[in-house]
């Protein structure tokens, strides 16, 4: 379970972005969550994928509460979790290849000699060819590079993936292909998936429910307590 | 919104792009482009991710890179683009005859200036407002044609989430007035609701006649994945394979009925979420390496052996075997 217990996080404490969220995913549930552009959706996203360290709240992971963010989280924690962006030339090294790019998390985990089958795996059925493989970010299009960069989120074999709108700089066809390609992984394995945007279309056929950032932070009264919140079922046990 | 007899604000014929690459090697990224664009029309160029749209704006901007070779003409106002020299691209057309609305807002902000000390260098260098009063009111004006929020224009761009960085960047291409916008991607990472005002203020431009005498309105040529976006705003659709173009159509008919003729665009729309959510099978090829018949051709259903000999753009769908608006009522 991906449990996210009453976070508040932001980049100034006087004014944080998410002001105490809860928001809890079942093993292998997608979960969709939409909102409006800059309410800090991608802030929550990089907390739940140990990015960010929150103000206050608690993430517990697979039943244990993380304690380290970014590199002080112990390495069998970061394995967990596998993360797309929504820009990925903003994510890759432009000086690696594209396989070297997908099986950075290999090398940084001393796990090197695995790279070049686990690369093969998993670069066939996202379309990545051996020309494209044998290539720099520059030299690919957006929508081949997103593709490496999910290969790469990947290539640990993580329980839970966070997605941050992937699909919002691609075209339909390659959005489709691209969440395809994320499912056919869930299916495999049972991975749990977060994915924040604002495509309601895209999130309510992918996902297995979506819930509104506004649901989440409604003041008044908590979202799992609101008639008919998809909450209600999933509030967290210890949640205030 | 379709009547428009006025000539074409921008007039394409014959546009190639090629990339000289090391050894002698080289890459189509536009092939052959014909299109027209008139005042209060709005064209949407859409197509998959790397198949040419940024490279054809950047030519007709004058942004290619040096081992860019281009062919054909780009006439706006009397000025082939792809003839006049750097300084005039410089001193006339980027800003004040084109306004760029890029794809990748973040990088084309200056990191260490504040939205609004952007906002007003542009005012004074576009327009002929002067006065810190008035410059200042004029950048505010800019700032809230873009719905960006005035709280926010003493900001520096890595403090913007996305959406913002995009409605800043919207807001400095608007600045100018020029008779033709060029907006790449413009409404990339925005929510639905920010995409639907950012096209509509778009659309506003476009119908709002500029202050040289006579004009009717601006053009607007929209690259774009976002088919909502584009339903919501084009007259005419372009839509772009491997370099070409390989279907214009009138927007109503593209989007409604009878829909797309040529296959690739019916793939395209038909892997829309709220459509199939099928992707088309297979891949792009290489722009380095096309074969010799239709580009689409291993992943089209269609697929004949016509296909192996490159398609005529005849009825501007260039396809052997193009959908028929009978077939698909049917
Ligand atoms: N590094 C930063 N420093 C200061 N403020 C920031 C920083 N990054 C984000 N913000 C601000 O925090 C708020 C939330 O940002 P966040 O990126 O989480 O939004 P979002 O919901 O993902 O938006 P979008 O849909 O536009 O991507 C915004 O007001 C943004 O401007
Ligand atoms: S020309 Fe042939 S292969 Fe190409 S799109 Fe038309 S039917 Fe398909
Ligand atoms: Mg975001």
């Amino acid at each position: 379970m991906l449990e996210l217990r009453s976070i508040t996080a932001g980049y100034d404490r006087r004014a944080p972005v998410v002001r105490g969220i809860s928001l809890t995913i079942e093993p292998g549930e997608a979960v969709g969550l939409l909102g409006p552009s800059g309410c800090g959706k991608s802030t929550l996203a990089r907390v739940a994928a140990l990015l960010h360290r929150p103000d206050s709240g608690t993430l517990v992971l697979d039943g244990e509460p993380v304690r380290g963010w970014r590199h002080h989280a112990p390495p069998a924690r970061r394995t967990a979790i596998g993360v797309v962006f929504q820009q990925p030339r903003l994510s890759s090294d432009p000086r690696l290849r594209l396989a070297d790019l997908i099986a950075e998390p290999l090398r940084a985990t001393g796990r090197r000699e695995e790279a070049a089958d686990r690369v093969a795996e998993l670069a066939e059925p996202l379309g990545l060819t051996p020309d494209l493989l044998r290539r720099r970010p520059h030299e690919v299009s957006d929508g081949q590079l997103q593709r490496a960069c999910l290969a790469r989120a990947l290539v640990l074999r993580p329980r839970w993936l966070i997605c941050d709108e992937p699909t919002a700089m691609l075209d339909a066809s390659t959005t489709a292909a691209l969440v395809e390609a994320i499912e056919d992984y869930r299916a495999a394995t049972g991975a749990g998936l977060f994915a924040v945007g604002h495509d309601r279309t895209l999130l309510r056929r992918w996902c297995d429910r979506t819930v509104h950032w506004d649901d989440l932070t409604a003041s008044s009264v908590p979202p799992g307590d609101r008639p008919g919140s998809p909450l209600a079922a999933r509030r967290p046990a210890g949640a205030p | 919104m379709t009547q428009r007899p006025e000539p074409p604000v921008l007039s394409v014929h014959g546009l190639s792009v090629r990339f000289l690459m090391p050894g002698g090697h080289h890459v189509a990224a536009v092939t052959d482009a014909h299109f027209d664009v008139a005042a209060g029309e709005c064209l949407a160029l859409i197509g998959e991710s790397g198949c040419g749209k940024s490279v054809l704006a950047s030519a007709l901007l004058g942004l290619l890179p040096a081992n860019a070779q281009t062919a054909g003409r780009a006439h706006l106002g009397g000025l082939d683009l792809l003839a006049a020299d750097e300084r005039t691209l410089a001193r006339q057309v980027r800003g004040r005859m084109i306004g760029l609305i890029p794809q990748s807002p973040a990088a084309h902000l200056t990191p260490v200036r504040t939205i609004r000390s952007q906002l007003e260098e542009t005012v004074g260098q576009l327009t002929g407002v002067w006065g810190r009063a008035s410059v200042r009111t004029a950048g505010e004006d800019a700032a809230a044609r873009a719905a960006f929020p005035a709280g926010h224009l003493d900001r520096y761009p890595h403090e913007l989430s996305g959406g913002l960085a995009q409605r800043a960047a919207t807001a400095l291409a608007l600045v100018g007035g020029a008779p033709l916008l060029l907006a790449d991607e413009p409404t990339s990472g925005l929510d639905r609701d920010l995409v639907e005002h950012t096209v509509d203020e778009l659309r506003r431009h476009v119908d709002t006649p500029t202050r040289t005498k006579g004009d009717t309105g601006r053009a607007l040529l929209m690259i774009t994945h976002d088919l909502t976006a584009a339903e919501r705003i084009a007259d005419k659709v372009a839509v772009m394979y491997a370099g070409r173009l390989v279907e214009v159509a009138e927007a109503d008919s593209f989007f409604g009925l009878p829909g797309p003729r040529h296959p690739y665009s019916r793939g395209l729309l038909g892997a829309l979420p709220e459509r199939d959510f099928t992707p088309i099978p297979g891949m792009p090829p290489e722009l380095g390496d096309l074969p010799a018949g239709c580009a689409f051709a291993t992943r089209c259903a269609r697929v004949t052996d016509a296909c192996a000999h490159r398609p005529p753009t005849t009825g501007s769908v260039a396809c052997h075997h193009p959908h028929r608006p009978e077939e698909i009522r049917a």
